[in-house]
């Protein structure tokens, strides 16, 4: 065989190992919404659910994990960019900083039922903040910062060195450098970071089974009042969220149409990650142009 | 973007603050209730109708195993732990300070595949299978077929029930571990030659229960414990119970749960029994209800 | 006062701002190391108690293979082999590893090298939207699609490392395809157009130069697939059969430390042998992913000499 030979046949595998990887997604996400969809009904995604009868809906683990998804994602961007800033650009070269990074890796590979029974038994036993929202989007926050933390750092450092030494030559400091220049420039890295991370949290059981806890009581949508104890956007309320939901109808779940409120839940999942996959990469391309001026008319 | 963000993290600060400060007026009275999972439909459907009856009043129930349930209201973290078995019956809890409610009783029957056919077993052959002793179906009049065991986790509550009464002590096989009743159930209806157990209530017709040494598994033989393999569910409370958590209790034993719910839900209400069982496992009659 | 001296000794806004800046950034990271210590605090004062308070020998612990903590074996001693978990979780990290390695390289060269355009439109995204497949529904499929097809083939009862292997293949690929991309990528540009002039095919280029001058960061994103894969615990939980035994092949039932970790935490005591035998399967867990870390160190500074 020579090399022209080698050439198409390996040029073939590779289409071909593409294809499958694009088949073995597109059959996953073919199985889940074939199974899902067709429970998914208006009723289906706004009524409350039942613990023991048929005809639950998923009105309110939707709600929440929306909502919980928010509160995470408040806490942890701006932690994960002030610490990837850090690190990328003030850090010094040495075992400290060294042992940092290390620690922050080692956070990202913990299994989140640890993460989770840490957050338990400090936020929920130790702060008093009960089963809540809250100990649920700070569980969340150590879950994910070290991934955030990392995307954020490593974007930064893939932003050539002459930008910055054009910033500082102009008589920036190094901060107004890195937020006026280094950041808009590495924004859709970090998008895509902040993406991914957000469809982990949105997907995320293990770790807010005992934090935001497994039962999501009746919510008041009349009253938006964040202190009221049914209010929708009380931090302080226990908050079953879609993924909890999904895993506690297969584990325990005794209603009749069990099976139906699962896949009908994990396609309605699946579909809320993808809108919000979508949504946030336009999101990044649109901050993007406006951050840098690449816009069409120049923002 | 530097505002921004700074603006969002006063926000939430405030928020945070505002929200750990608030007085427990606008917070309306909650409790919050954890532990074993088979008793978790129960109390949350019985929550929801006391919540719905008694305005600004909200009961918080959690599963998390009757060991988290345990631990919990030793700890007095919560106001109730919910547990499938005595308290005295785990390791590390110091039983004297709770207050045992038994509000249900469950029965947990043997459950087979469907395609094995078997219909009765004896104590002697489920100790056998599940000792290891037996492997294949055809030792205990089935079809030739292996014997795939699937067991509750380490330490579950209807494991251990299940253990106390067939096993009699001795050593279960190593095998398979499931952690839930849901799994247990799927896998048992779709693996050949499977057997478990689980609670009458989550036995559906995917999976065949089994006769015990001639008795069925029905709600009427665990009453007259003809049935030996049931369980109370219980309600721990730290010292006696006040407040909130005491008319909770009451309300769980009022008539609307124990007679219309209860067996919705596939639990038997602890009045119905005709005998009542210690710890020990030392039977007593009482006329119930 | 003289304008321009008080101008010069006063400190001027950008030091303001920098110093502002520095604050912000030390205070963020420092509340992260603050959480992984206490994280790491936690874990290891449980996880020690097994062998401090409760006198696990710790060789017994790593080696034996009975796991029942509840109960004692023939000599009086508490049954806590962990060996049975310890080799269940490098095997299926391994055969993941095997598996995704692979698929994820020959995607990222198709992202990067074949069909960059297509690759970024399609691909990409593909692999970025397995990532957010939450892992309950990963265990579902596998449990309903992965373990009956297994059964089939292989007999047994469809639960065990092979299964656990290809769930987590789908699982770790989108983390490994993502980072070999990155690898790739950070391969100059020259020395690929070098290869084409010297007349090389473009297999050839891949093959001989950009895979060669890459791998030390293909070796990165392979370890770190493993590392995710070894931390993984509800999907491989459903899928691996949870039988604390040492497998005798890829379909009988086995156990990993996540799963057996996840299975058991809710129905143990704070305090007590079991419980913190199952903390002492965490610290496990810790302590490889610190392995794993300095697997990818290491491999970076090799890589760095060159």
């Amino acid at each position: 065989m020579n090399v022209k030979q080698q050439d198409k046949l390996a040029t073939g595998i590779l289409y071909t190992i593409a294809g499958i990887i694009i088949l073995v997604l597109a059959s996953l996400l073919a199985f889940i919404l074939i199974q899902g969809l067709p429970h998914v009904t208006w009723h289906f995604l706004t009524a409350p659910a039942r613990s023991f009868e048929a005809g639950g809906g998923i009105g309110i683990q939707l709600f929440n994990s929306f909502y919980l998804l928010v509160l995470a994602m408040l806490i942890s961007v701006p932690l994960s960019l002030g610490a990837g800033i850090y690190l990328s650009e003030y850090a010094k070269k040495n075992w400290l900083t060294s042992l940092i990074r290390t620690s922050i890796e080692i956070l990202s590979s913990l299994p989140s039922v640890v993460v989770g029974l840490f957050g338990f038994l400090i936020f929920v036993i130790q702060f008093k903040f009960g089963f809540s929202i809250l100990s649920g989007a700070l569980v969340l926050t150590v879950f994910n910062l070290p991934l955030l933390t990392r995307n954020v750092e490593e974007s930064l450092a893939s932003i050539s060195s002459m930008q910055r030494e054009a910033g500082l030559a102009l008589g920036l400091s190094r901060w107004e450098t890195v937020m006026r220049i280094i950041v808009p420039e590495a924004l859709p890295g970090i998008t895509t970071g902040m993406i991914l991370g957000a469809g982990r949290v949105f997907g995320e059981a293990a770790a807010l089974i005992y934090t935001a806890g497994q039962s999501a009581p009746a919510l008041d949508f009349t009253n938006w009042n964040p202190f009221y104890i049914a209010s929708p956007l009380n931090p302080m309320r226990p908050a079953e969220t879609l993924a909890v939901h999904i895993w506690k109808i297969n584990s325990e779940g005794i209603m009749p149409d069990a099976v139906a409120v699962s896949a009908g839940a994990s396609a309605v999942l699946i579909v809320a990650v993808l809108l919000f996959n979508l949504g946030a990469r336009w999101f990044g391309q649109h901050l993007y142009q406006k951050m840098t001026g690449t816009g069409k008319k120049g923002a | 973007m530097k505002k921004r963000i700074l603006l969002v993290a006063a926000l939430l600060l405030s928020l945070v603050t505002l929200t750990a400060c608030q007085s427990s007026a606008d917070r309306g009275e909650s409790i919050t209730v954890v532990g074993s999972s088979a008793l978790q439909p129960l109390v949350e459907a019985a929550g929801e109708q006391y919540g719905s009856e008694h305005l600004g009043k909200f009961i918080n129930v959690q599963g998390g195993g009757s060991g988290t349930g345990l631990s919990q209201i030793q700890e007095g973290a919560v106001a109730i732990g919910n547990s499938d078995m005595y308290a005295e019956e785990k390791r590390g809890i110091k039983a004297k300070q709770l207050v045992d409610h038994r509000v249900a009783v469950v029965g947990i029957t043997p459950v087979l595949n469907k395609k094995i056919g078997v219909k009765n077993l004896s104590f002697a052959q489920l100790k056998a299978i599940f000792t290891g002793q037996v492997t294949n179906w055809r030792e205990v009049g089935g079809p030739n077929l292996p014997i795939v065991i699937v067991n509750r986790a380490q330490g579950s509550g209807t494991r251990v029930t299940f253990e106390k009464w067939v096993l009699r002590g001795a050593q279960a096989k190593q095998a398979q571990e499931q952690e839930s009743t849901g799994m247990v159930r799927q896998i048992v209806a779709t693996t050949p030659g499977a057997i478990s157990y689980m609670a009458f209530s989550y036995v559906d017709k995917t999976v065949a229960a089994v006769n015990v040494a001639g008795v069925a598994p029905t709600d009427q033989n665990v009453t007259t414990n003809k049935w030996q393999i049931w369980s109370y569910e219980h309600m721990y409370t730290n010292g006696q119970p006040k407040g909130l958590t005491k008319d909770f209790i009451r309300y769980i034993y009022s008539d609307a749960i124990q007679e219309k719910m209860l067996p919705k839900l596939g639990y038997i209400p602890v009045n119905h029994m005709q005998i009542e069982r210690d710890l020990k496992g030392n039977v007593t009659a009482t006329k119930g209800g | 006062m003289d304008p321009i001296r008080e101008s010069l000794l006063k400190v001027s806004h950008q030091a303001k701002l920098e110093r502002r800046g520095r604050i912000i950034g030390l205070f963020c990271i420092s509340l992260i190391v603050i959480v992984v210590a206490a994280i790491f605090y936690f874990v290891a004062s449980r996880g020690l108690a097994t062998f401090y308070h409760d006198k696990i020998n710790l060789w017994d612990f790593l080696t034996k293979q009975a796991w029942n903590p509840g109960t004692k074996d023939s000599h009086g001693n508490p049954a806590v082999g962990a060996l049975p978990m310890i080799v269940g979780s490098f095997l299926v990290t391994i055969f993941a590893a095997i598996v995704a390695t692979p698929f994820a390289i020959g995607a990222a060269i198709f992202m990067t090298e074949i069909s960059p355009r297509r690759g970024m439109q399609i691909l990409k995204p593909v692999t970025e939207l397995l990532v957010g497949i939450p892992s309950v529904v990963y265990g579902f499929i596998g449990l309903t699609v992965v373990v009956p097809v297994i059964r089939q083939l292989f007999g047994g009862t469809g639960f065990g490392i092979l299964a656990g292997t290809m769930v987590l293949f789908v699982m770790i690929l989108p983390t490994v395809t993502s980072m070999s991309v990155d690898a790739l990528q950070a391969v100059p540009r020259y020395y690929r157009e070098a290869s084409l002039a010297l007349g090389a095919t473009r297999w050839q280029t891949i093959y001989k130069v950009v895979l060669r001058s890459a791998t030390p960061g293909l070796l990165t994103a392979v370890v770190f697939g493993m590392a995710r894969a070894f931390g993984e615990a509800l999907a491989v939980q459903m899928v691996i059969g949870n039988a604390a035994l040492l497998p005798h092949n890829l379909v009988s039932p086995a156990s990993t430390l996540t799963s057996i970790l996840t299975m058991g935490i809710g129905n143990t005591i704070m305090g007590s042998l079991e419980n913190n035998a199952l903390w002492s399967l965490a610290l496990i867990l810790l302590l490889m992913s610190l392995v794993f870390n300095l697997l990818i160190r290491l491999i970076g500074r090799k890589g760095a000499m060159k």
